[in-house]
């Protein structure tokens, strides 16, 4: 398979672009000898170059084990109540323990993160299994939910300016070195996802047959939800909600070259951070040297990829 | 063998299995027939582990299905359950190789792939399987997850209406494969079957089932009786024969 070699280039192409655009005009060449613009590269372009890389890939990781756990294609960490539930938790730990180290509210962020995806699992388990679209539908109207419940309760202790900094669309202009390095966790989850790739593949395939093969489907939905949740809650506390990369890239990569995880995760991950890091470029040109955040234009990107693949038929061969 | 020690089963409050106690033969194909509801999909899927216990116990071939742990099982035993709609997206070669997952876990080696190739052989699938299983028909995507339990190489196979989707002469290819796989490799296949007839042509143990009961076993000859299946049907039936194997008229 040659796909990856060429999305990893196609990957590398963009970085060095990342790491030559931006606000400030310095030559990147130069670093070595101009401390100003050895400063900007190591203390902004690099740092965000890689929080996009590594949030872009994590993102389409979740996304892909998300599917497999719901064995259905048309959910995405941000369409299942995940990101919301974070929220929630992040709110809850910053209300009744405000003065908490950071390693606690990342602990209850995902905690929340992961019984929020659970309550959704068991949602759409009573919803009949034919009808494939009520289960994205039953997780907005769970979001929904959940992130009216977040911004009532951030509204009501006045910390709605921290719930629309999670919730509201991510953009990666404020990330330094030293205020991304939570996404490492995020990928390391997604590293996690991969280890396991065949447990969720199986799993993809029923109950019964995961039964049948000695795995226990409680014990991989766990897993799963574990990364799902971990890696969401890493990138919205970091950077806010990014939506669509976590839909539309499993999809892309599905109709490539199917649902073997194992052999699929790395080409997902690359295909992420492809995905994100060009939508965060365009965003970078389009006002230069002003910016749109990545979330807008994902909103619009995303939605057309994703309308694309609704619309075309079923690829074959 | 199979012992099942005083099996009952409900959901909710209708009752779907009633003490039921019996031993399934080692080293033989077992058909377990009788009519929509009578509890055979439901007793497979118990000594499958696919549904907890509810009481009573299973054991295979002296392991007890509560005590043992799940990853031995698989080692022990194939199921097949009945397929719906299949929303992955995976080749057939790959499909079938998951069969040998409680084997490799996650590590195959040159053996595995053998083994897989020969299961793809065998259910006529060689030339699918680089295809993606929701590309290929009913009756093809049957047959591969057929050949991913044979893959499993497991002393027993358990199969849930193996023979759905299947046209006639894939249906008789399959029963002639489970015979083979029984006399020539000593495995043990229990099956849930609806047509009768093949239960009569290949089976070697027979168990009618009826609300939940066992009401007849033994050899076809002893089970497929005019009386017996017209009982258990609720329909008369007329039993004849066909180079020594009972031959039932039930169609007319």
């Amino acid at each position: 398979m040659r796909l990856l070699p060429a999305a990893m280039l196609v990957l590398v192409g963009l970085a060095c672009a990342s790491l030559t655009i931006g606000a400030a005009s310095i030559s990147i060449l130069e670093a070595s000898r101009d401390p100003w613009a050895a400063l900007i590269l190591m203390q902004s372009r690099l740092p965000r170059t890689l929080a996009v890389i590594l949030t872009g890939a994590a993102l389409a990781v979740a996304g892909v084990v998300l599917q497999a756990l719901v064995r259905n294609r048309f959910v995405g960490p941000e369409t299942t109540g995940t990101a919301e539930s974070a929220t929630l938790g992040l709110l809850a730990v910053t209300i009744v323990f405000p003065a908490s180290p950071l390693w606690a509210k990342m602990v209850a962020a995902s905690v929340a993160a992961m019984l929020g995806t659970a309550l959704f699992v068991a949602v759409i388990r009573r919803l009949p299994v034919r009808e494939v679209m009520l289960v994205p539908i039953a997780g907005l109207v769970l979001s929904g939910v959940i992130g009216s419940v977040a911004t009532f309760v951030g509204w009501q202790t006045d910390l709605l300016q921290y719930v629309n900094g999670w919730l509201l669309s991510g953009e990666f202009s404020g990330v330094l070195a030293g205020r991304y390095e939570l996404l490492w966790v995020a990928a390391a989850a997604a590293g996690l996802a991969w280890f396991a790739a065949d447990r969720f593949a199986i799993l993809g395939l029923g109950d019964n047959v995961a039964t049948g093969l000695g795995l226990s489907p409680a014990s991989v939905m766990r897993l799963g939800l574990a990364v799902v949740a971990v890696v969401t809650a890493m990138v919205i506390t970091t950077v806010g909600l990014i939506p669509f990369v976590g839909l539309v890239v499993p999809n892309i990569v599905a109709r490539i070259m199917g649902d073997n995880l194992r052999a699929s995760i790395p080409v997902v991950a690359v295909f992420g951070a492809v995905l994100l890091l060009a939508c965060d470029l365009l965003g970078r040109l389009i006002r230069y040297p002003y910016e749109i955040p990545v979330g807008t234009i994902l909103g619009v990107v995303g939605a057309a990829i994703f309308l694309w693949l609704l619309y075309r038929r079923p690829a074959h061969g | 063998m199979i012992r099942i020690s005083d099996l009952s089963y409900r959901i909710g409050k209708a009752t779907i299995l009633r003490d039921i106690s019996t031993e399934l033969p080692k080293g033989a194909l077992t058909a377990l027939i009788g009519p929509n509801g009578a509890g055979k999909s439901t007793l497979l899927r118990l000594i499958g582990r696919l549904e907890p216990l509810q009481t009573g116990s299973v054991s295979l071939d002296g392991a007890d299905l509560a005590s043992t742990r799940t990853e031995d099982l698989a080692l022990r035993m194939a199921v097949l359950g009945q397929q719906t709609a299949i929303a992955s997206r995976l080749r057939l070669r790959e499909l079938v190789g998951f069969g040998r997952w409680p084997h490799h876990r996650g590590r195959p080696c040159a053996k595995d792939s053998a083994i897989v190739d020969e299961a793809l052989a065998g259910f006529a699938l060689g030339d699918l399987a680089d295809r993606f299983i929701d590309e290929i028909s009913g009756g093809q995507a049957q047959r591969a997850y057929l050949a991913m339990t044979v893959a499993q190489d497991t002393d027993w196979l358990l199969l849930d209406e193996p023979l759905n989707n299947l046209d006639m002469a894939h249906a008789r290819a399959l029963m002639c494969r489970l015979a083979e796989l029984v006399r020539g490799s000593g495995k043990s296949v229990v099956t849930v079957i609806h047509e009768v007839n093949y239960a009569a042509a290949w089976a070697d143990h027979v168990v009618a089932m009826k609300d939940g009961r066992i009401v007849a076993q033994g050899t076809p000859h002893e089970v497929l009786t005019s009386e017996t299946l017209s009982m258990l049907y609720d329909t008369p039936v007329t039993v004849g024969t066909h180079q020594d194997r009972p031959l039932i008229l039930h169609h007319v």
